[in-house]
């Protein structure tokens, strides 16, 4: 028996040495040549900052004269988020049935999944960008957009809820003859519905967020509004949305937040 | 009348859960099958109301052959075999009321069943089950709230709401306490002799089984080893049953088979 050590060193993350250096000075070597290949004018970014500034300055102090198109924009906001929520959700139930392994079959399994996927791939924006294109710019294309939004989500955190449930209770109605809608309305509606209220109130907030970006596309609501005042270079009626924006989000992050403690 | 013949229950390419299994339950006697964990007890019972799919055999119920159904008359089938589970399979967010009349989702529309409308003699039905088991003034609590044996009561009701032909119970009493679950058994028994009812256990507790059932089926391996009078199940027939593991008996089938 050799003599017992005193040092010890941790292994290192990558076992042969070529290997490991060889990735450390790659990495090294990509950033080196991003950075030297990147164009950033730095006499740009110094003009930026005095833009920045009067963007600012115009900004102060926040102007509420117009308050009545303020309050316009939002009450669409408030619309498009409150009927994509609906419709989303309406849509999310069927679709996450097919999308829960445990009740549906193979193929309708994946046809399931698959919309989720296809419905979670792509960010609000770029779906607003194409519904603006379809149906043309105004809260109709909001809609549209936050119906698929709120189903990539709702869907899948459902169909996910599906598969945690207590087979058993299927069992029980299945064992009793029960037809299969009156087996689901019985055994698995219960089990899912306090999930389903969490999400429905969760997915009306971030309707109600998203409402305001996909409005700066085109898509009405609030957004449009703010996209509108920056085109014209009204900053400070800009501001004053912008803090209208912030102080609603909290609002409703507040209560939702409330409601789905209490439901738990 | 109950009357399974050379019944064959194997999952995926493994060996056979239940091999060949004859067993016939004839008028309204109370069955009770004991055997090892393993044994292929559950299987034969959800084998019977088509919860697990049998690979071959026949199982028949007052002239009906049951392992051929499909849709429609697999369900209408199901309904005359009512069924008690070892973990209650209540629905804990429903009623009581509505975890009973869970029972005729067979027999009325899925609309009906949405509205909760229940038709008048089912309600009237289910408030006379539900007094003779002690649990009438349960009906709008919530299921979730009830203790174990209240809960399996509910599970009984629910079954027998089907006006079934014969009722299955796999281990219904195994999740109680040893006093609720002598009760539960003797309420299995009273009941049985009061609709005239054959009633089929499935049982880990020996002493329970000879003292509540008229006859014990004894399974080993997924064979019927015993099967006679509870007072002739002695010593050296449970050694029998219980001895040696799923394990020794497999290699045992290979040590035959080679």
């Amino acid at each position: 028996m050799s003599e017992t050590p005193y040092t010890w060193r941790k292994p290192p993350f990558i076992g042969n040495p070529g290997i490991r250096w060889a990735v450390y000075l790659g990495v090294l070597a990509y950033f080196l040549w991003v950075g030297a290949t990147m164009p950033i004018d730095w006499g740009r970014v110094a003009d930026g900052f005095g833009r920045a500034q009067r963007i600012f300055g115009g900004a102060f102090p926040p102007s509420f004269e117009r308050s009545g198109l303020l309050i316009d924009g939002f009450l669409e906001s408030l619309k498009i988020a409150i009927l994509a929520t609906a419709g989303g959700v309406l849509l999310s139930i069927p679709i996450s049935f097919m999308a829960a392994r445990n009740v549906a079959p193979l193929p309708i399994y994946y046809l399931g999944r698959f919309v989720i996927i296809v419905a979670r791939s792509f960010h609000p924006v770029i779906v607003a960008i194409i519904f603006v294109k379809a149906v043309g710019f105004g809260p109709f294309a909001g809609v549209l957009t936050l119906i698929v939004y709120s189903i990539g989500f709702v869907a899948k955190m459902l169909a996910e809820r599906i598969e945690e449930i207590d087979f058993g209770q299927v069992e029980a109605m299945r064992a009793a003859g029960a037809p299969f809608f009156s087996t689901v309305v019985y055994a698995i509606f219960p089990q899912i519905m306090p999930r389903q209220i969490g999400l429905t109130i969760y997915q009306l907030d971030s309707n109600l967020r998203a409402s305001a970006v996909v409005g700066i596309v085109g898509a009405g609501g609030i957004g449009a509004t703010l996209a509108n005042a920056f085109g014209r270079y009204d900053y400070d009626f800009a501001l004053a949305i912008t803090i209208v924006i912030v102080g609603v989000i909290l609002i409703s992050e507040g209560i939702s937040g409330q409601i789905r403690k209490r439901i738990g | 009348m109950l009357k399974i013949t050379g019944l064959v229950k194997r999952y995926g390419g493994g060996d056979a859960v239940l091999k060949n299994l004859d067993l016939t339950i004839e008028g309204e006697s109370v069955v009770s099958i004991i055997g090892s964990s393993g044994a292929g007890k559950s299987t034969l019972l959800r084998c019977i109301n088509r919860l697990v799919e049998p690979t071959s055999g026949s199982i028949e119920l007052n002239g009906i052959e049951l392992t051929r159904l499909r849709g429609r008359n697999l369900r209408a089938a199901r309904r005359k075999i009512g069924m008690v589970f070892q973990g209650f399979n209540l629905v804990d967010r429903l009623t009581v009321m509505e975890n009973v009349q869970s029972g005729r989702l067979g027999y009325i529309s899925t609309w009906a069943a949405i509205m909760r409308r229940y038709p008048k003699e089912d309600i009237r039905r289910a408030y006379e089950l539900m007094e003779r088991v002690g649990i009438a003034h349960y009906a709008n609590t919530r299921a979730d709230q009830l203790s174990g044996g209240e809960r399996q009561r509910v599970g009984v009701v629910r079954a027998l709401m089907q006006n079934p032909e014969i009722l299955l119970a796999d281990e219904p009493t195994a999740s109680l306490d040893p006093k609720t679950s002598e009760q539960i058994m003797g309420l299995l028994r009273d009941l049985a002799g009061e609709l005239k009812l054959p009633v089929l256990i499935n049982i880990h507790n020996v002493a329970e089984a000879k003292e509540y059932t008229d006859r014990i089926v004894g399974m080993r391996y997924g064979r019927i080893i015993f099967d006679d009078k509870p007072t002739s199940l002695d010593q050296e027939a449970m050694d029998h049953i219980y001895s040696g593991s799923p394990h020794a008996d497999r290699s045992e089938d290979l040590r035959k088979a080679s």
